[in-house]
């Protein structure tokens, strides 16, 4: 087992490699002067230039790529342009909002959407599963931003039972914290709670048709302990894949979901810096998420072993 | 990998194209949901065309002595903070989400397909091009959008050559996947046997039988598109704001929802409404086509 954790996270390598090597050279594949867009129309060919020898655009391609790994292995990520201070230290301060932000969704949309799917499923064709099967289409369909906003309209503006937007740390009172974290998580989790609950269903119809289910149920256990402790069970690698590949959901939704809420999370930080044209931040920010999307689909990939003792590496 | 288990039918069934539009046909029918997709869809490509002479105004058109209206006889949809028709903005915004989504849907498909090809019948390629691919979709698509955008000037071009990046990795996937099963199909290796070429191959044996699942992925690229599209005009990255699009209404209107919230509801229930049927749409198609294939995320 830890041969194995090990040769898989040895293989998250190249493909981290692939990434930071992309993400590196789309300032050099992109099609017009990089340091002139960064700089903006008002720059003279003096700020142009500053730009320029800043992010090493002035030397070799190969040159400036071996020394940005170097630094990249040493956790440097570069400079903010437009702050002067290192990109880990922004990360570093609006870290907080984003991880409290993402873990509430994530705890909302799994701790709904398994067991709707598993009722879903458990009742398949009757009046469950078809509100959940079409609240699932819509879930795909109304944009983050959307469902936030209405949400916003309804419960703060009309209703006035939620603030409209802002964060409270949680060590200023965990209630303050969980009434600015409702309509963000929810906006955020919809999609994502779509995405689980359809494969919930999908995955328990599967298993349910099984005969193992049948002896279970005409051995006499309850219906319930059938649905959770054998068909829950079997049916849950398809579940945690999912629930690990929606991350990339969660972490593009966050972007936005701070945008609306005003959350002052690593999403405020990208969206800021993508109106000033601080490409360095972008870098480090799209770094870090992928590396995080990787990690957490290395962690789902281990994790099997806990659902179904019939694989082992 | 050529033994053939005789008890499990293969997992891409060949079809004639013939009887497979038919099946479509008679599967959407069946599909009352996809049914409405498809007529929300024409409705919304209607409103794209005829957007001049649907009782719009010019969406640019700034009079600010009539800023902030609410909804009217005159201004259905009000106004926004610089005077300018909410309903003009929103029928032309139609304009651009229909054309990202199909753009982004055709480049996508066409660029994924051809590297998808060559990649699965070219097999020295195939371990590169898959670790670039891995790579590729590690980046979540918003970010990968957003980073390619920071580098490049506002454009409606530049915005759906970013969204059809991100895309293209999926579309690789599915079409190596779908090309390693049939290459191991009876007909492929008799082509192979009698010295048919590869683009021969590819071109009359491969090809047809990737058109229906393309076909679904296609549609649900579309739909993602949409939204991305939405995501990054909404954020300040994407469609430039002398374009009024669904996202860019939305963010200019963002410090007005307490005062004025009607201007982002508007926009935002004829995205989702679009984005919607084309879902339903593709929801219907998949059914139709290959049940088997999964819903994309």
């Amino acid at each position: 087992m830890l041969g194995y954790a090990l040769r898989r996270l040895a293989a998250t390598i190249p493909v981290m490699g692939v990434v930071a090597l992309f993400v590196f050279s789309l300032l050099y594949l992109s099609p017009g002067d990089p340091a002139a867009v960064i700089a903006g129309d008002i720059a003279t060919e003096e700020d142009i230039a500053k730009i320029r020898a800043k992010l090493g655009l002035d030397q070799p391609y190969l040159v400036r790529f071996g020394t940005w790994l170097v630094s990249l292995s040493q956790g440097d990520l570069g400079t903010s342009i437009f702050t002067g201070l290192p990109v880990t230290t922004l990360i570093g301060q609006r870290l907080e909002p984003t991880l409290a932000l993402t873990l509430c969704t994530l705890i909302v949309a799994v701790a709904l959407a398994v067991p709707l799917g598993v009722l879903a499923a458990a009742r398949a064709g009757g009046w469950i599963d078809r509100v959940v099967m079409g609240v699932s289409v819509v879930g795909f369909s109304v944009p983050v931003f959307v469902l936030a906003y209405g949400l916003v309209l309804l419960f703060s503006i009309h209703l006035e039972w939620l603030p409209v937007q802002g964060y409270s740390p949680i060590r200023e009172g965990f209630w303050p914290f969980l009434r600015h974290m409702i309509l963000p998580s929810v906006a955020l989790g919809l999609t994502y709670m779509a995405l689980i609950a359809r494969i919930t269903r999908a995955s328990m119809l599967d298993v349910l048709s099984q005969d193992y289910v049948r002896t279970a149920h005409a051995k006499g256990l309850a219906p319930g302990t059938v649905l959770v402790r054998h068909a829950l069970k079997n049916a849950a690698v398809p579940i945690v894949t999912i629930i690990g590949i929606g991350i990339a959901l969660l972490i593009g939704g966050v972007v936005v979901t701070e945008t609306v809420f005003a959350i002052p999370g690593i999403g405020r930080l990208t969206v800021d810096a993508i109106l000033r044209r601080d490409y360095p931040i972008i870098q480090g920010v799209t770094l870090l998420f992928s590396a995080v999307y990787v990690l957490v689909n290395l962690l789902v990939d281990l994790s099997y072993v806990l659902f179904d003792p019939r694989i082992r590496y | 990998m050529a033994e053939a288990n005789p008890a499990s039918p293969p997992v891409v069934t060949p079809v004639n194209s013939g009887t497979a539009w038919r099946r479509l046909g008679a599967a959407l029918r069946r599909h009352p949901t996809a049914i409405a997709g498809a007529v929300v869809l024409v409705l919304m490509v209607l409103v794209a065309v005829l957007a001049p002479w649907l009782g719009t105004v010019d969406p640019l058109t700034v009079s600010p002595v009539k800023r902030l209206k609410p909804p009217s006889a005159q201004y259905w949809f009000g106004t926004d903070m610089l005077g300018r028709d909410v309903y003009s903005r929103v029928i032309y915004g139609t304009r651009v989400s229909l054309t990202v989504g199909l753009a982004v849907a055709l480049a996508a498909t066409a660029i994924g397909l051809a590297i998808g090809l060559v990649t699965g019948f070219v097999r020295w390629l195939d371990a590169i091009v898959m670790r670039v691919m891995d790579g590729l979709m590690s980046i979540p698509s918003v970010l990968l959008a957003i980073a390619l955008i920071a580098l490049t000037k506002a454009s409606l071009t530049n915005v759906i050559a970013a969204i059809a990046i991100a895309e293209i990795p999926r579309v690789v996937r599915l079409v190596r996947s779908l090309v390693l099963q049939l290459r191991e199909q009876p007909y492929v290796e008799a082509a192979v046997a009698s010295g048919t070429r590869v683009p021969m191959i590819l071109l009359r044996h491969i090809l047809p039988n990737t058109v229906a699942p393309l076909l679904v992925q296609a549609t649900y690229i579309c739909a993602s598109a949409m939204i991305t599209e939405a995501i990054l005009s909404f954020i300040g990255a994407g469609t430039p704001p002398n374009i009024p699009s669904w996202g860019n209404i939305m963010a200019e209107s963002r410090s007005l929802i307490q005062i004025a919230g009607t201007i982002l509801l508007f926009p935002g229930i004829f995205l989702s409404l679009t984005v919607l049927s084309v879902n339903l749409l593709g929801d219907g198609m998949r059914d139709a086509l290959d049940p088997r294939l999964a819903r994309r995320l």
